[in-house]
């Protein structure tokens, strides 16, 4: 059936769409992998009740479902921040400070204890291991956007950045 | 080359093994493992079974086959030495508070720590303390006991086809946990306990009514009486060094006499009953030609398999309570005048080889005002441990006989332990009634064996039944799938969820061993064959007592309202549906939810529910109407499911739900 007319619902959509992605895999329960990642595009982490529907449809034991999701580092099961920051902390980013930026970048934020993402859904603050990147140690990624040789005031920049553009949004 | 293999100098013959660890077994060496189930797949994961072999180095012996002129080492020094450190690093992160564990005595981990010479532990926990899943009735979940060997995973998946719990996270934060860590009993688990039983630790064990039982046996106003299930007779013996299959009906009687308890009855009274009351059901339905096949209900696992998967079969289940409750309702109905105890004194107890029974004897079918039919489950494991508290020497009491008239039986009560034996027992009372000659030779071996599922055609008198047999909900569920596709006709289905029957129960004592669940069946065959009767229609007591109490007729009115019952459909998971339309909740709206349930999933629900999500926004009443998916309404038979604003739309289209919408719309205007 064909999807987007205008007045459709945001939830209308995500879920039209998530039929769409399990019907393009043919509902072939070895996909489940490529079936969560595209799932997760489109919810931006992997909702418990979405996770459900996928294992009803791919014919698996929720218990599976969640078993892989909770395996790989890419999906989340919390909802994340709508901007992102990913701090490299590989060996050569370690050396080099990526740790004070993190800890600055939390801060800036208002980060609570113990978690990621800022109460409002704004931002999450996470580590990942080594980009690759290493000659631009200290890297951050921002929403895919790779930000080399960063100091924890170049860092905190990028979140001001961010802030006014979603002020004049 | 000879077909041999050299095992530490001796030279082993290859056979058809599967692998070096069985061969190294069959050779006499005991190679250690957590993680190798002859019944489940190869998994690889304890490194336990390593073992040096020429040319290819240390390798896992579960994971290697064969090959002729291969050079094993079993026990190395460096073999050892990884053996030991690899059981030292599970215990720094063990709860090894062993002496009040309920698996001590049966622990893998604490046998192999000592096997392998493992005398101090190191390292410190690096895992914080988890909580303890106490939410089932049937089984107790401790993640602190676990070592992830995965055992439990490949049983719950491989043996009984369900897959509630598994594998997530990863590394250091590996755990083995129900879908969405909930709690086990808001998934999909049949409480059959298949999961506890190949647990080597006590991270899963079963959950224990002990000292319920020791307080209403302490307390003077209760009178408690017992029934015991015919499994626990041929097994109780082995946790008091007796082999499996050794009938110890005589001394459980005694036993329990001395612990306390003061009627001591038996399960196959009322599996008896259950007998002739399955068997004139069974003949109803043969004469008007209606949902057959006949499906055995006696297996609370295998009812609440059916109830989750196999909505559409569950007119095939029989109505019958199982005998543990049968034996509930006769006893609260007819003991209270016989005993001249009052009815809110009169405990039931069950013992039973089973962790199932005890989510049975909580449903709320089994309820009445009064309160549970059956008050109390206890395993067979549960009563050794009762003998043993009360310090009693098993094997030197003096065999005494179970009260009447309920502890009286046939032997076709007795084998309903073993797979088959429902059966069996069934036909011994069919074969009469179809005109077969009286007093002939009663046994029916062809429903007798231990292939997963067995098939066989009965003549009697000119009308051929058709019978299959089950064991283990993996091989029930290729079964139920074959008769529900109609791609196969039977008259009667019997299925057990446990491998073996009732006698490879969870409440069982703890055996790896394949062999012991069919001992234990040949112990209740042979039980049978000393006995005087052997078919159901012969037990007198059992005549009397429909006399006196349930109007003289099997399946009569009075024989319906207590010992008969019905299921439902029944969801897999306790989750709430998600709403796909509206941006919040609003409880001012309309609802309309359309059920995404495997079943309604199956028969269109999607796009039924596609279209409703349009039809809404396009007619533009998204302000007063919320569209949701939701999961099971209970009543997958009937499916595709929806409601409007609560009313249950059964079997719906989206041109049925649109109507009931408009209908809805117009009247709160």
């Amino acid at each position: 059936m064909a999807a987007a007319a205008s007045n459709v619902s945001e939830k209308t959509r995500k879920f039209e769409k998530v039929c769409e992605i399990l019907d393009q895999y043919g509902h072939d329960s070895s996909k489940l992998i490529p079936i969560l990642q595209a799932v997760q595009e489109e919810y931006r982490y992997l909702p418990e009740e979405v996770l459900n529907f996928v294992a009803t449809s791919l014919a698996l034991p929720p218990a599976r479902v969640f078993g892989v999701a909770t395996f790989f580092a890419h999906f989340t099961l919390q909802p994340k921040g709508k901007h992102i920051f990913r701090l490299c902390d590989g060996t050569a980013c370690h050396v080099r400070g990526s740790i004070p930026i993190y800890d600055a970048l939390r801060k800036k934020v208002g980060l609570a204890a113990g978690k990621a993402t800022t109460d409002d859904l704004m931002f999450t603050v996470e580590t990942v291991s080594c980009l690759g990147a290493c000659g631009l140690a200290p890297a951050v990624v921002l929403n895919d956007e790779v930000h080399g040789l960063m100091t924890p005031d170049s860092a905190c920049a990028l979140v001001d950045e961010i802030l006014t553009k979603e002020a004049q949004a | 080359m000879e077909n041999t293999v050299l095992i530490d100098g001796l030279s082993v013959p290859i056979n058809g093994e599967r692998n070096l660890l069985e061969l190294c077994r069959k050779a006499g060496i005991e190679i250690p493992t957590f993680c190798y189930h002859s019944d489940l797949s190869v998994y690889g994961a304890c490194r336990l079974c390593l073992v040096d072999i020429e040319g290819m180095g240390i390798q896992t012996s579960c994971t290697t086959a064969p090959r002729a002129g291969m050079v094993v080492k079993t026990a190395t020094e460096e073999i050892r030495e990884m053996r030991r450190i690899t059981v030292e690093l599970l215990l720094a992160n063990h709860d090894y508070n062993c002496p009040t564990c309920s698996k001590s005595a049966t622990c893998k981990l604490q046998a192999l720590a000592r096997r392998l010479g493992v005398s101090e532990v190191r390292f410190k926990s690096t895992q914080p303390t988890q909580p303890i899943d106490r939410s089932a009735p049937s089984i107790e979940r401790n993640p602190n006991r676990c070592v992830l060997c995965g055992d439990c995973v490949r049983a719950c998946a491989e043996i009984q086809g369900i897959g509630a719990i598994d594998f997530a996270y990863r590394g250091a934060n590996s755990a083995v946990l129900p879908a969405f860590g909930k709690d086990l009993n808001d998934v999909e688990c049949v409480h059959c306990g298949k999961c506890a039983a190949v647990c080597p630790t006590g991270a899963l064990v079963p959950r224990s009514e002990v000292e319920d039982v020791w307080k209403v046996i302490d307390n003077p106003e209760k009178v408690v009486v017992a029934q015991i299930a015919p499994a626990v007779r041929v097994a109780i013996g082995e946790c008091f060094g007796k082999a499996p299959g050794t009938v110890a009906t005589g001394q459980i009687a005694a036993a329990m006499r001395r612990i306390g308890f003061d009627k001591i009855f038996d399960s196959s009274f009322t599996a008896d009953m259950t007998v002739l009351e399955e068997s004139e059901e069974f003949m109803a339905r043969k004469a008007k030609g209606e949902n057959l096949p006949i499906m055995t209900s006696c297996c609370p696992a295998w009812v609440k398999f059916t109830e989750q998967y196999f909505p559409e079969l569950l007119p095939n289940l029989s109505s019958c309570k199982s005998p543990q409750q049968m034996f509930g309702s006769v006893a609260k109905k007819i003991l209270p005048e016989m005993l001249k105890v009052k009815p809110e004194n009169l405990v039931v107890v069950a013992v039973m080889p089973c962790t199932a029974k005890k989510f049975e004897a909580r449903r709320p079918e089994f309820k009445t005002e009064a309160g549970p039919d059956v008050d109390f489950v206890l395993t067979t494991q549960e009563l050794a441990r009762m003998i043993e508290e009360k310090g009693l020497a098993f094997d030197k009491l003096e065999p005494e006989s179970l009260d009447m008239p309920l502890g009286f039986k046939t032997g076709a009560g007795v084998i309903f332990g073993a797979t088959g034996g429902v059966s069996e027992a069934v036909l011994r009372y069919a074969a009469e009634k179809l005109g077969g000659p009286r007093g002939q030779e009663v046994e029916f071996r062809e429903m007798r064996g231990q292939e997963g599922v067995r098939e066989a055609e009965i003549t009697v008198n000119g009308t051929t039944l058709k019978m299959a047999i089950a064991h283990g909900l993996g091989n029930a569920r290729k079964l139920a799938e074959k008769i529900r596709d109609g791609k196969a006709q039977y008259d009667i289905v019997e299925v057990m969820a446990c491998p073996g029957g009732c006698v490879g129960g969870a409440g069982q004592p703890i055996s790896t061993e394949q062999y012991v669940a069919a001992t234990r069946a040949k112990g209740l065959y042979d039980a049978d064959r000393t006995m005087q009767l052997h078919a159901s229609q012969d037990n007198h007591k059992l005549a009397e007592c429909y006399k006196e109490h349930f109007g003289d007729k099997v399946g009569g009115h009075e024989a319906h309202e207590y010992l008969h019952t019905e299921y439902q459909s029944r969801r897999r998971m306790t989750q709430h549906g998600f709403d796909i339309s509206s941006a919040e909740d609003d409880s001012d709206k309309l609802t309309v939810k359309v059920c995404v349930g495997t079943n309604c999933y199956l028969k269109g629900s999607q796009d039924i529910l596609r279209r409703m999500a349009h039809h809404v926004q396009e007619s533009g009443l998204q302000d007063r109407v919320q569209v949701a998916a939701t999961f099971c309404f209970e009543k997958c038979g009937t499916s595709p499911n929806a409601s409007v604003n609560g009313e249950l739309i059964e079997a719906c289209s989206f041109e049925k739900i649109k109507a009931a919408l408009d209908a809805a719309l117009a009247a709160a205007k």
